[in-house]
């Protein structure tokens, strides 16, 4: 059977997603300022290159784990209610590029097991 | 700890000191210039010992497999053998000088050797004794030479030697061209929006002749933003050149607009907005998704549009922007 990857249209769908959600999540306040000093284009490259890695795409993704990655906003109050609107985001991004919703569900899920890490718990 | 052996001598690299903080330190003069991994300026070549990645960033493949590095991003490792770059250096001789405004020099480089680029590229100007400033190429490859425009800074120091020193005939280096603000021509159709602030103009300007030379279809807007009327340059030029090309659109700005400078305002016949440009190119577009965007300047208004653009729609893989960073202290 192919990758969710393939499923939904590769490389270029994975960039239009990021982009879209990139955007979703620079205007939403919920979390917004958590993003003011980040460098776009390279989140978005290491978003790319994670999501293409949980979708089953070639492995790309040479960041941080999701630990690491996330301790530093720990102390600006990173907290469950952010995570929700991330993962919010992100399926609404992927149900607006017509993504069946079966597939924004598993996307879902996977987002929804880094919680933990993203939290440091 | 790692160390790095340079023209003989070993040097120790300290705790979060870069390879150029290190020679710097050691009373070593390396050219250098903004220190934040885009000029290219401090770009050095690593015989042995291995190199991160980081290090290497934005520099040409070419290069970067023949061991440069930018010294100014390199917490090395290991041990690393360095030279200069000395061999990358191209000889140019001013051949033209003269002021395009009160503060804005305009200076045309002959180039000794080969040498292509692309308009709207950069290239690092290097004096003999070393001092190294980033400047952006105006002019076409098909006049073989560079046409730079120069903001004549009050304490600044190559743009003030440039100005009251340098003469025709004057002998520099360059090494470059550097980044990938250009026209591409693979894109006929797209709009393009262009914004600059200041010399911001000179690689929108090349990029501009490119795309108009090149026959582009699509519509493109220039907006050269500078706070009063007198910081505009190359005002009827361009002017003229939205007469001749229907498609090419061009909004001189000033973000404010001083009464005595009424009068040469009415005597162009033309308009000049006021304001902030960012507001203006809003208010001008409105709808810019699937544009190309050059942005380039002021630092924080090329970052800060970036943004907008961004969220308004503009992919950015579609927006080429160079902040002029000022020289590091
Ligand atoms: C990619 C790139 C492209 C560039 N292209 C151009 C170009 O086409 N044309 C051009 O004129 N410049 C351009 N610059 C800027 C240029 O490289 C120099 O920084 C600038 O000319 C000042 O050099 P200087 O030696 O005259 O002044 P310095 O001796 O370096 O600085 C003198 C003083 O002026 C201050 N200063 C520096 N920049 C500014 C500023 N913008 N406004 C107010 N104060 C300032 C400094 O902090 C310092 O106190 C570019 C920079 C980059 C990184
Ligand atoms: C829901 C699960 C999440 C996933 C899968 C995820 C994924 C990622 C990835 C892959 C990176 C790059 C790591 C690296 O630097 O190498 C990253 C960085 C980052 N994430 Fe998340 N993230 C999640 C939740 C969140 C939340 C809830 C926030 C805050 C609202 C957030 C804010 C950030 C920020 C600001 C960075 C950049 C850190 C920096 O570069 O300093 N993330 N994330």
């Amino acid at each position: 059977m192919s990758s969710i990857y393939e499923q939904i249209g590769g490389k270029p769908a994975v960039d239009m997603a990021v982009e879209n959600f990139y955007r979703k999540v620079l205007t939403d306040e919920r979390i917004c300022h958590f993003f003011d000093d980040i460098d776009m284009e390279k989140q978005m490259a290491k978003q790319a290159g994670f999501l293409t890695m949980v979708l089953g795409g070639p492995n790309s993704y040479s960041g941080k784990d999701m630990r690491q990655g996330h301790q530093h906003l720990l102390s600006k109050g990173l907290n469950d209610s952010h995570v929700d609107a991330v993962i919010e985001l992100l399926a609404q991004t992927l149900r607006e590029l017509n993504i069946p919703q079966e597939v924004v569900q598993q996307i879902a899920n996977v987002a929804e097991s880094t919680r933990n890490d993203v939290l440091s718990r | 700890m790692a160390t790095i052996k340079y023209k003989g001598e070993v040097f120790s690299v300290k705790v979060n000191e870069t390879v150029l903080d290190t020679l710097l330190n050691n009373g070593i003069a390396v050219k250098n210039s903004c220190r934040s991994g885009v000029c290219q300026s401090c770009v050095l070549k690593a015989e042995k010992g291995s190199l991160t990645e980081k290090s290497q960033q934005g520099l040409k493949d070419t290069l970067k497999t023949q061991g440069y590095f930018l010294s100014c991003m390199s917490y090395p490792e290991n041990d690393l053998e360095i030279v200069s770059s000395t061999e990358l250096q191209i000889p140019v001789t001013i051949i033209d000088k003269k002021m395009l405004n009160s503060d804005v020099l305009y200076i045309k480089l002959k180039y000794e050797k080969d040498f292509s680029f692309y308009a709207g590229q950069f290239i690092n100007l290097i004096r003999n004794d070393g001092l190294t400033r980033s400047y952006s190429i105006a002019s076409l490859p098909s006049e073989k030479s560079i046409d730079l425009h120069i903001r004549i800074l009050p304490s600044g120091q190559m743009s003030n030697w440039l100005s009251s020193n340098a003469s025709l005939g004057e002998k520099l280096y360059i090494e470059g061209p550097i980044g990938d603000c250009f026209y591409s021509g693979d894109k006929k159709e797209q709009p393009l929006l262009m914004v600059g602030t200041g010399t911001g103009l000179a690689p929108l300007y090349g990029i501009l002749c490119d795309a108009l030379g090149q026959n582009h279809q699509g519509e493109i807007h220039l907006f050269h933003g500078a706070l009063n009327f007198s910081g505009l340059y190359l005002i009827k030029e361009l002017f003229l050149l939205a007469e001749k090309y229907s498609n090419f659109y061009y909004y001189p700005s000033v973000l404010k607009n001083e009464i005595e400078e009424v009068n040469q305002l009415n005597q162009l016949n033309q308009e000049v907005k006021v304001g902030a440009i960012d507001k203006l190119v809003f208010q001008t577009i409105k709808k810019m998704k699937g544009w190309r965007a050059f942005l380039c300047g002021n630092p924080e208004l090329v970052y800060s549009l970036k943004k907008q653009l961004f969220l308004a729609g503009v992919s950015l893989k579609e927006i080429y922007a160079d902040a002029f960073l000022p020289s590091a202290k």
